[in-house]
């Protein structure tokens, strides 16, 4: 099955207990909760402290399990119906509590609440949050929905389009051969923009659309154009949003080559480390010169559609060198899992 | 008419030219013309209409280096200026600025017999050099001195001062002077992030600025003027723009 982005969308679904978003959540969300409660235990500010101390002598031994264990146990959890597995991590949940709470009471002397008033305590947290990450799938699966519209919005420029056409028609008498092939490199790359973006692609697929819109490039621009890939690190199973990286080079084009006379290079790195896919986008800059607007939405988009598949552990950033502009993704290294 | 219409090809993309070759000689017997040549940039097709013969240009709007606007007010300064007609693949706001100006203009990929009636029109209708300037988005490339006939190109970035005479500005670089006829004030909007005013009619580049003098050395009390790279000549700054001395001054 590829990993794609809509099967949470309208059974519910619990939350992946391996992203690093949603585990961040979880620490801020069960973290505010604790002091919220130990606001509500306490008569002065005095005692808050000390207040805090005692309340986080359970909960954050707790909370630190819990996200251990669903962790492990996430891809297990996942497969499993949606109540089953609701009913699953209730059970993991207030297990773990009753195992901390018989641990600390018999080993480590602490005073504690009673069981029971913890196990209520905790079960309420939990159920809270898994309403608050059910919510907030569904109100996520339209914007996935849209994804697939905002991949379109991100694609190819008119202005490429046209100039492609124009220059595969001055092919069509002299070189009738090349004239096929820059229209097959055509035909693909609408392929792609018109399927369904939903799902995350591999790689080296994505790499394959971008060499087909830079060879119709460089058809028009001829030596204008010069690209360097380095893509020898690449692992070409690693999963990337569909149209994640030829809008960029779309930009490197646009921005980067065709307003000079002077040949230009736009490098593509791609590799990866401890995990994670890195891909490099670098092409010349020229600060006078003219601007072109347009480059900020292309951005834009790919950062948002890498925020809807893989939240807070991708990145998106570009700089800004003395004469080059680069842009940098990084993301987690996912693999297609055929099942 | 029976000479052949002489059309100069200008677009900075190879394919284009040579389609552009194509479709002329598909026009055939139709509409007779000749391909007086072809330029890959602004700099060249001036130099080809310089030496005559042309009677239009089929011109690419957007180019690196010089675009086709540009280009065409260029052109216009030309003893006899050819007929420019504009092609774009797709450009919003220069086909917004053709349709608001009713300035002919091609869309790429461009069908046989709309170039021949594109063509046809040319010689009549020939888009005054206001209207271009309005097309003008981005600063100009290059200004352009008329002499005797001849049209020479002074890149912006030569230019060391700008100073407005009684009807013409001064460009001056550091080989000479040229004449032009525009208005120091809209030289100074389109070029702003170049040229800053030193006095009242002086627009000096800041790139070229080398320093600051008092004019009476000795007393130290005199106005300052400014000092340009490779200029022996000082330009006076007067009293209400002596804060550039303070922000200036390296």
């Amino acid at each position: 099955m590829a990993r794609s982005i809509n099967h949470n969308a309208n059974t519910g679904a619990l939350p992946d207990f391996r992203n690093f978003g949603i585990l961040l959540r979880i620490l801020l969300i069960v973290n505010g909760i604790a002091l919220l409660a130990s606001l509500l235990q306490v008569r002065t500010f005095e005692q808050l402290p000390a207040q805090l101390t005692e309340n986080a002598a359970m909960v954050e031994p707790l909370l630190i399990l819990s996200m251990l264990v669903l962790a492990v146990a996430g891809g297990v959890l996942r497969r499993l119906p949606y109540a089953a597995a609701i009913a699953a991590v209730m059970a993991i949940e207030l297990g773990l509590t009753a195992a901390l709470h018989y641990i600390s009471r018999a080993w480590i002397f602490v005073e504690m609440h009673s069981l029971p008033r913890w196990l209520l305590i905790v079960a309420l947290t939990t159920g809270m949050l898994l309403v608050y990450f059910d919510l907030r799938g569904r109100a996520l699966s339209p914007a996935l929905a849209e994804a697939r519209l905002q991949a379109l919005q991100a694609r190819i420029r008119p202005h490429f389009l046209f100039n492609s056409i124009n220059a595969v028609l001055s092919l069509v008498r002299q070189s009738p051969r090349r004239a096929e092939a820059a229209l097959e490199d055509l035909a693909g790359l609408f392929r792609a923009l018109m399927a369904d973006n939903r799902e995350l692609t591999p790689i080296a697929r994505e790499v394959e659309l971008c060499r087909q819109y830079l060879d119709l490039e460089q058809l028009r621009l001829g030596e204008r154009l010069q690209v360097e890939w380095h893509i020898d690190n690449m692992p070409p199973d690693a999963l990337v949003p569909p149209l994640s990286l030829q809008p960029l080079l779309e930009n490197a084009v646009y921005h980067g080559i065709e307003p000079s006379e002077k040949p230009g290079v736009v490098s593509i790195n791609i590799y990866m480390l401890r995990d994670r896919l890195y891909a490099v986008l670098r092409n010349p800059y020229r600060a006078s010169g003219d601007h072109r607007a347009g480059n900020k939405m292309a951005l834009a988009n790919i950062r948002e559609r890498l925020q809807l598949h893989f939240d807070v552990a991708a990145e998106l950033t570009a700089k800004v060198g003395d004469d080059t502009y680069e842009v940098r993704i990084a993301m987690p290294y996912v693999k297609d899992k055929k099942t | 008419m029976s000479a052949p219409l002489r059309v100069l090809i200008v677009d900075d993309e190879a394919p284009a030219r040579s389609r552009m070759r194509d479709l002329l000689a598909d026009l055939g017997d139709v509409l007779p013309v000749t391909v007086a040549g072809e330029a890959a940039n602004g700099r060249d097709a001036l130099r080809m209409a310089q030496t005559g013969g042309v009677d239009v240009v089929l011109l690419d709007v957007r180019m690196p280096g010089m675009d086709g606007i540009e280009l065409a007010q260029h052109l216009q300064k030309l003893e006899r200026p050819p007929a420019v007609v504009f092609a774009t693949a797709y450009d919003a706001y220069a086909i917004r600025a053709f349709e608001l100006h009713a300035v002919d203009y091609l869309l790429k990929p461009i069908r046989v017999a709309r170039l021949q009636e594109a063509l046809s029109r040319a010689l009549q209708s020939i888009a005054p050099v206001d209207v271009l300037r309005e097309l003008q988005q981005a600063p100009r490339a290059c200004l352009s001195a008329a002499e005797r006939g001849k049209v020479h190109l002074i890149p912006i970035e030569d230019v060391l001062y700008l100073r407005a005479e009684l009807k013409y500005v001064t460009v001056r670089t550091v080989e000479r002077e040229y004449l032009i006829e525009e208005s120091l004030t809209s030289l100074e909007q389109e070029f702003q992030e170049r040229f800053v005013r030193a006095h009242r009619n002086c627009l000096v580049a800041r790139a070229a600025i080398r320093g600051f003098e008092r004019v009476g050395a000795e007393s130290g009390e005199g106005p300052w003027q400014v000092v340009l790279a490779g200029l022996e000549e000082r330009i006076p700054v007067s009293r209400r723009q002596q804060h550039l001395v303070r922000e200036l001054a390296r």
